[in-house]
């Protein structure tokens, strides 16, 4: 009798560790890595693993901010495109004679203002939704990078540059450090700030939010403008990882990086989500392309793994809470 | 009052046909503009080629309208369009003598599959569209190079009655032109004389009382985005025949543009509104861009920023005009 009263006690403090969406994450992450080495003998190889990061660390800049968005509610799908104009733009000033490093800052500028042209028709406009904006915007951004440079290519940096993407730092890639300090950076924004806890108060109630005094409008350009300016961030890593670049660069990050934050547990509906849980699924996501790539699955059966975990992992709260619904009215 | 109510709401209905006639004003000016810059715009030829090529995005447009209009998107259609158009050149390539009608059904059904999981996504997993649609995307994309191996089924390989499904005619009328002008007639009807056309606005404008009323808003979702998955397939199978070859990104990107003439045809983005003349003269526009820019000798790779401006400010312009309305009928209020 006490036997069982325990375990079932027990049991519930397992349950409810377990619905923490990041527990389920690392369990899956475990899972992949276990899988992926059983797999593959050179897949556990810690350079191997480290290096990998190389991979798909460029994108994950861009997932820190968009988390912020989609916590207030919104969505931008305009950032691959603000990550190929400003690499654009990057390359044709550097070529136009500019020094590489105040072309990197024009970069960063770049994609500044393009979050800030975002964040101010959103709020100026307050009858069209994140989508519809950033939908346009992201046809005109690209559009503007084509303009540009047409089918040519921009490049031949200088051999620094190309540190950014593949240089080490202490024995670990660059970018992989920089990544983490940009983690710690959001996470104390998010969890440590008030800025952070505006913004869940704008996920969870916006007229709530207002009426309290929360300055919603400048909060909102304030995320979108750090979106566009990520977005940058991440066009001098990919840039200086490829050596040169072209208008098509970056061509579907923006649902990469979306997906990544969805199934870092950010609710769509706005108000809900972790930091830690989006870098756990950047990690996530990223070893498990590897591991894929090195049983030679092809990139399009990738698309399709991708894209069914990201509906999985949408779906699966949603049902849960459903039944939770179902029970308590039993 | 209710006079007064009534002349609001004929004040609101003026705008909203000032719209589509400010629209279809606005392709007769930039047609004009056009013929002066470029005598091979007006011709028989051109217009025929123009509208030929309109006709599908028009088709989608339909469908997506419907989407827009109970407040959703669905960003997958593109994927749809590519798969079902892969899947029935395959089994064209395997069977020449397939009769085109069959095939044109076998990629209508391929759409519905997809479009239905969509929308099952959406009604039943309560995913948002945009998330739902993303996702599908992805997979619909890969299955297309899956099925294909990522070669291409090109014009040799298919017979010539399967490509007269775009280049034959019927009664001196183009065929794609018939399938259009029917859907058309289709939508009209299903859209403005029937219950469930009905239900499909009542659930855009108010999904709450929609449901209230015994509106089960989530089978008009499902049935919607199957709605729209069909379209996509028979445009799959249309694109196919049109330009004789599928390829793995075939129509990538294309629901952008379907989207875009939507908003350009006066569809609210935020539900509930939209009329199918005024979404046919949207497509009609882009069609007219598409066809036109390379004409008067702008690059091509202004094409789509040009297109991009186009949709934004018709968006802003569209939000700025609703204000204007919004505006005038408090202050008669006050009056």
């Amino acid at each position: 009798m006490k036997e069982k009263l325990m375990s079932a006690k027990r049991s519930i403090d397992l349950k409810s560790l377990f619905q923490y969406w990041e527990w389920k994450l690392v369990l899956i992450f475990i899972i992949v890595i276990i899988v992926n080495s059983i797999l593959s003998p050179h897949f556990l190889s810690a350079a191997g693993l480290v290096s990998a990061t190389r991979i798909f660390l460029d994108k994950a800049f861009i997932v820190l901010p968009m988390a912020f968005v989609i916590i207030l509610g919104d969505i931008d799908i305009s950032v691959a495109s603000i990550v190929a104009l400003s690499s654009v733009i990057m390359g044709v000033s550097y070529n136009l004679g500019m020094p590489m490093w105040l072309a990197m800052i024009v970069c960063l500028s770049v994609g500044t203002l393009s979050g800030f042209f975002n964040g101010l028709l959103i709020v100026k406009f307050k009858e069209l939704s994140a989508v519809i904006v950033t939908l346009s915007t992201m046809i005109i951004y690209r559009g503007i990078a084509f303009i540009i440079l047409g089918d040519l290519a921009a490049g031949g940096f200088p051999q620094w540059f190309s540190f950014l993407g593949w240089g080490d730092l202490g024995g670990l890639p660059f970018m992989l450090v920089t990544f983490a300090v940009f983690a710690v950076i959001f996470f104390i924004l998010l969890h440590k700030t008030t800025f952070g806890r505006k913004i869940y108060a704008m996920g969870n109630n916006l007229t709530a939010s207002r009426f309290s005094g929360i300055q919603v409008d400048k909060i909102k350009v304030i995320v979108f403008t750090l979106t566009g300016l990520m977005a940058s961030v991440t066009a001098l890593f990919l840039t200086s990882r490829m050596g040169s670049t072209r208008p098509n660069v970056a061509i579907g990050y923006e649902l990469d990086v979306i997906a990544m934050v969805v199934l870092g547990g950010v609710s769509t509906a706005g108000g809900k989500g972790r930091i830690i849980g989006v870098i756990l699924s950047i990690f996530l996501v990223g070893f498990l392309k590897f591991g894929l790539g090195l049983q030679n699955v092809p990139a399009q059966a990738q698309l399709v793994i991708v894209g069914l975990l990201l509906i999985f992992a949408v779906i699966m709260p949603n049902f849960k809470t459903k039944t939770k619904i179902r029970k308590s009215k039993t | 009052m209710p006079e007064r109510d009534l002349k609001n709401r004929i004040n609101a209905a003026s705008i909203v046909k000032f719209r589509e006639l400010g629209l279809f004003i606005f392709i007769i000016i930039l047609s004009i503009f056009i013929q002066l810059r470029n005598s091979s715009f007006l011709t028989l030829d051109n217009i025929n080629d123009m509208i030929r090529n309109t006709v599908i995005l028009s088709i989608l447009s339909l469908g997506m309208m419907l989407v827009i209009v109970t407040r959703g998107i669905d960003l997958s259609i593109g994927a749809t369009l590519a798969l079902s158009g892969m899947v029935s050149a395959l089994v064209v390539r395997e069977n020449p003598g397939m009769n085109p009608i069959l095939v044109v059904l076998l990629g209508i059904m391929i759409g519905l599959i997809c479009g239905s999981t969509v929308g099952f996504l959406v009604s039943r997993g309560r995913v948002l569209p945009i998330i739902a649609s993303l996702g599908m995307m992805n997979v619909f994309r890969g299955l297309t190079f899956m099925v294909s191996g990522g070669r291409w089924v090109s014009a040799h390989q298919m017979p010539d009655h399967f490509k007269a499904i775009a280049t034959g005619s019927i009664m001196g009328i183009n065929t794609m032109i018939m399938i259009a002008l029917f859907i058309y007639l289709l939508f009209y009807y299903f859209v403005n004389y029937t219950r469930t056309g009905r239900y499909i606005y009542a659930v855009g404008s108010n999904p709450e009382s929609a449901q209230i009323s015994g509106i089960e808003n989530s089978k008009i979702l499902w049935m919607v985005y199957s709605l729209m998955g069909s379209l996509a397939g028979l445009s799959g199978v249309l694109w196919v025949a049109r330009f004789a070859s599928a390829q793995g990104d075939t129509a990538m990107g294309f629901e952008l543009n379907v989207i875009a003439a939507c908003v350009l045809g006066g569809v609210s983005i935020s539900g509930g509104s939209g009329k199918i003349s005024g979404v046919i003269l949207g497509s009609l526009l882009l069609g007219i861009l598409n066809n036109a820019l390379p004409l008067i000798d702008v690059s091509p790779f202004w094409q789509q920023a040009i297109q991009g401006f186009i949709i934004l400010f018709a968006v802003l312009v569209n939000v700025l005009v609703k204000r204007r309305v919004d505006r005038s009928n408090l202050m008669r209020r006050k009056i």
